[in-house]
């Protein structure tokens, strides 16, 4: 990468500002198009056979009497899926889950699909297929699956990271281990010393817009796939690998998505869609249904989480220890180990110690939700810091500054800190007029912190000027949060051009080189590297050709506010050349101009928040109502700060359906219980007050504009805020999330009754 | 010679090592030594293992220089969402 990353610390002209949204107009007059809005000539409408079944043997699948039935094009079970994943394990989990091959791990397993010529056809071809399932025992919760007794999910698992390698299976994949000193010392130095246990229940990303595709697989080869994800590079190389096509003969095209949150980073309906149009010979569209979604798609994990916190009397942490289990769905998973990295990373701590299990269950496959694992460490984690701050006497927002990792700490993960944020949003906290608010009677408030790592990854980007002045810019991260806008201001703050000047567009696999998913809040921190990479390979590209029109040589022309200009007295009487006056000469001066940049984008910088909220306990029935809340959030440099504000707003409020509302229900049979918004219920506008947002701008030194993610880190303060909040309006500790009506209510009345 | 710290399942891996001193200029060397010195860690750095140098972490920069006296971090390579 022939690319300087390090922060410049320029003025900005476009960077900062608030201009008008490019995809706007179409979302707003519903000319935008989202992943069902596709069709092509002859298509087909995919539907999925699911198991109703929390666990089951799969003896026999009979096809032959829905194949029969007139209108029915193709019907595909796990054998029209052969295993091409070798030896990779984790790729042959993910055929798995897209089509149970043996075993159904969870109630709404793929288990066989049909194509058909409308949606009625395809709806009774599913119930003409028939499945002899020998139903096993199942397990569903965290802590169940761990016991000895519990049913075995997969017989061949035996627990990674012991120190004696296991001789029996179990639910347990993998025990992780972070940390440093020793708090078994430190707890000794303590003057008090918090414990307790946790538990959150499983949540979905509640994406409005539900998983769809439309793919088609011709008789050379080449196929195509219509998409809603948050990856469509990373899809067609898991569509490629699982149907054994060459990746570059399947061009893959992102939709608009109507929110993904980690959700659409994983395929489930793709393949099924692709081997059903192969079987088909025509093109297949596979909507997923709302329950679809909900029983068959990539929730959160459920958790279970021990923290001890130990201080002195004056406040300082002696030592801090936590032991996270978190499920992971019927397959290996990395999710406590990611909530043991986190847990305790806002905190400078000389002794500490993280424990993670990662533990099948019979529910759907676990996937991220943006922060992946951080916001239930930290709900345990701030719960237990407030805890231990009241008993000890001390402000809890003093006793976290007291606490705060700073630069040059040792985090709790491993590595030390370079310059981080954490302070910052604590002083902005506390100085904050939120904080100073009166409360009414039922009222409390609640505080609590936040981290998460952020990530980059590999980009690609093409910018091409056109021949009237206008430029294009093609990008390979799909637009999840706004960043269409945001990288259209970099590049006009590159070519030093309007805004308006300008056309972001997310190109498909086939006419752009690979990009990583827009996951990990990387999407504007990547791709504006990559775009302020190749705006600078075009600017080379215009001086020359303005050197060329002049007639003098490229080293004496510069580029300025849009213009090439001819350094020198002797260049006196040249007037600088515009963008626009460089372009229209462009098929006289050697061809199109345009810059493309191809990098990895690392050093994304970790992030910190610190969240404020006010919630209103009714103590009669347990109902609970935010009266206001406050995102504090460094962002490095906001480069559209609406949008910015955006994801600071949208995390919160996910966090506020997560704590207070929103969880898997499943029923002893196995079966969950509430698959529709109408029972699992995520807040909708009347339910919240306005999320007030300040943007702390601590430039990140691995950028050269200092820009940081900030998708992520506003859904991990939340949890703890809100329980903090509660606890503090309802007089009594909450320890299990969600917060609904019935267990405050009962957490009271156990309080009364002692 | 740069001192690497290993996470607590790669140190396993190490013959129980939580430190290895490597000689190494970039992430790339590093890695291909490790695999050399501990053939166990060959299939973790096929899959992935992320670098942290000074704090900053890295993924998938295998030509980032490694400074003398560095603090070398070795990490699971996480995913966001």
């Amino acid at each position: 990468m022939n690319f300087d990353p390090r922060f410049s610390g320029r003025k900005f002209a476009s960077v900062g500002t608030r201009p008008v949204r490019p995809d706007g107009v179409d979302k707003v007059t519903g000319r935008a198009r989202y992943g069902a809005d596709f069709n092509m000539a002859g298509q087909l409408v995919g539907r999925v056979l699911r198991s109703p079944h929390a666990h089951a043997i799969i003896k026999k699948i009979d096809t032959s009497k829905a194949e029969k039935l007139s209108g029915v094009k193709a019907v595909i079970t796990a054998k029209d899926l052969p295993d091409l994943t070798d030896g990779d394990a984790g790729m042959y989990d993910v055929l798995d889950n897209c089509m149970a091959r043996t075993k159904a791990l969870y109630d709404g397993h793929a288990v066989a699909a049909v194509a058909a010529v409308d949606a009625r056809t395809a709806r009774q071809a599913l119930k003409l297929i028939e499945v002899d399932y020998e139903v096993l025992p199942h397990v569903t919760d965290v802590d169940e699956a761990m016991q000895h007794h519990a049913p075995l999910i997969n017989e061949a698992t035996f627990t990674e990271g012991l120190e004696e390698k296991p001789v029996k299976p179990s639910n347990v994949t993998k025990r992780s281990q972070f940390g440093h000193g020793d708090v078994h010392q430190g707890f000794g130095h303590a003057d008090h010393i918090i414990e307790r246990s946790f538990k959150t229940e499983q949540t979905h990303q509640g994406y409005i817009e539900p998983h769809a595709c439309v793919a088609s697989v011709n008789l050379d080869g080449t196929a195509e796939l219509w998409v809603c994800t948050q990856g469509h590079f990373v899809y067609r190389q898991h569509c490629a690998q699982l149907l054994g096509l060459e990746a570059s003969k399947l061009r893959v095209t992102s939709s608009e998505i109507g929110g993904g949150f980690g959700g659409k980073t994983h395929v489930w309906a793709e393949p099924v869609a692709l081997a059903l149009s192969r079987k088909a010979g025509r093109p297949v569209k596979l909507v997923m249904t709302r329950d679809e979604v909900f029983r068959a798609s990539g929730p959160t994990s459920a958790t279970s989480i021990d923290v001890k916190i130990g201080a002195r009397k004056d406040g300082t942490i002696t030592a801090a220890e936590a032991t996270l289990r978190y499920t992971s769905g019927p397959y290996a998973g990395t999710w406590a180990e990611i909530g043991a990295m986190t847990a305790f990373a806002c905190y400078k701590l000389d002794n500490v110690k993280t424990v993670g299990y990662e533990v099948l269950v019979n529910r759907p496959k676990t996937a991220a939700y943006r922060a992946p694992s951080a916001p239930m460490a930290a709900f345990a984690v701030e719960s237990a810091i407030d805890e231990l701050a009241k008993e000890i006497g001390i402000d809890p927002v003093e006793f976290r500054i007291k606490n705060a990792a700073q630069e040059g700490t040792r985090s709790s993960y491993g590595p030390v800190y370079g310059p981080i944020g954490i302070g910052p949003t604590l002083e902005a906290a506390k100085n904050h007029p939120h904080m100073k608010a009166p409360l009414k009677a039922n009222q409390g408030r609640g505080m609590a912190c936040g981290f998460w790592f952020n990530f980059g990854g590999q980009t690609c980007v093409d910018l091409n000027i056109g021949m009237d002045g206008s430029v294009s810019l093609a990008v390979g991260t799909v637009d999840v949060g706004g960043s269409r806008a945001s990288l259209s201001l970099v590049a006009a703050e590159e070519l030093g051009i309007d805004y308006s000047q300008l056309k972001a567009i997310v190109a498909d696999t086939s006419s752009l080189g690979y990009n990583d998913m827009t996951d990990g809040s990387r999407g504007t921190f990547s791709s504006s590297m990559a775009t302020i990479s190749a705006a600078r390979n075009a600017i080379k590209i215009l001086r020359d050709r303005a050197a060329q029109m002049w007639d003098v040589p490229v080293d004496d022309v510069i580029w300025e506010k849009g213009h090439a200009i001819a350094k020198g007295e002797k260049y006196g009487n040249l007037s600088p050349l515009s963008l626009k006056e460089i372009a229209a000469q462009s098929g006289k001066t050697g061809g199109p101009i345009a810059g493309h940049s191809e990098l990895v984008a690392d050093g994304a910088g970790v992030s910190f928040a610190t969240h404020i909220c006010d919630i209103e306990v009714d103590p009669q029935t347990g109902a609970t109502r935010v009266i206001r809340y406050t995102v504090v959030q460094d962002a490095g440099k906001a480069v559209h700060p609406t949008y910015v504000e955006g994801q600071y707003q949208g995390g919160a409020a996910q966090g506020i359906g997560w704590a207070l509302n929103e969880e898997y229900i499943y029923g002893k049979d196995g079966r969950l219980q509430n698959p529709g918004f109408l029972d699992y219920r995520i807040p909708v506008c009347s339910d919240l007050p306005m999320i007030d947002t300040q943007i702390l701008e601590i430039p990140n030194p691995n950028h050269p504009y200092g820009v940081r993610g900030v998708g992520e880190t506003s859904i991990v303060p939340p949890l703890a805020a809100i329980a903090n909040a509660v606890s503090n309006a309802a007089g009594v500790r909450m320890t299990h999330i969600p917060m609904s009506p019935p267990r405050i209510l009962a957490a009271i009345e156990a309080e009364r009754k002692g | 010679m740069v001192e690497v710290t290993l996470w607590g399942a790669l140190g396993q891996l190490a013959g129980g090592r939580s430190k290895v001193e490597v000689e190494a200029k970039d992430i790339r060397e590093l890695f291909r030594k490790l695999a050399e010195q501990y053939p166990a860690l060959e299939p973790w750095i096929e899959k992935g293992i992320a670098v942290s140098i000074d704090g900053v972490i890295y993924r998938d920069t295998w030509g980032k220089r490694l400074p003398e006296g560095a603090e070398i971090f070795l990490l699971p390579r996480l995913a966001g969402g």
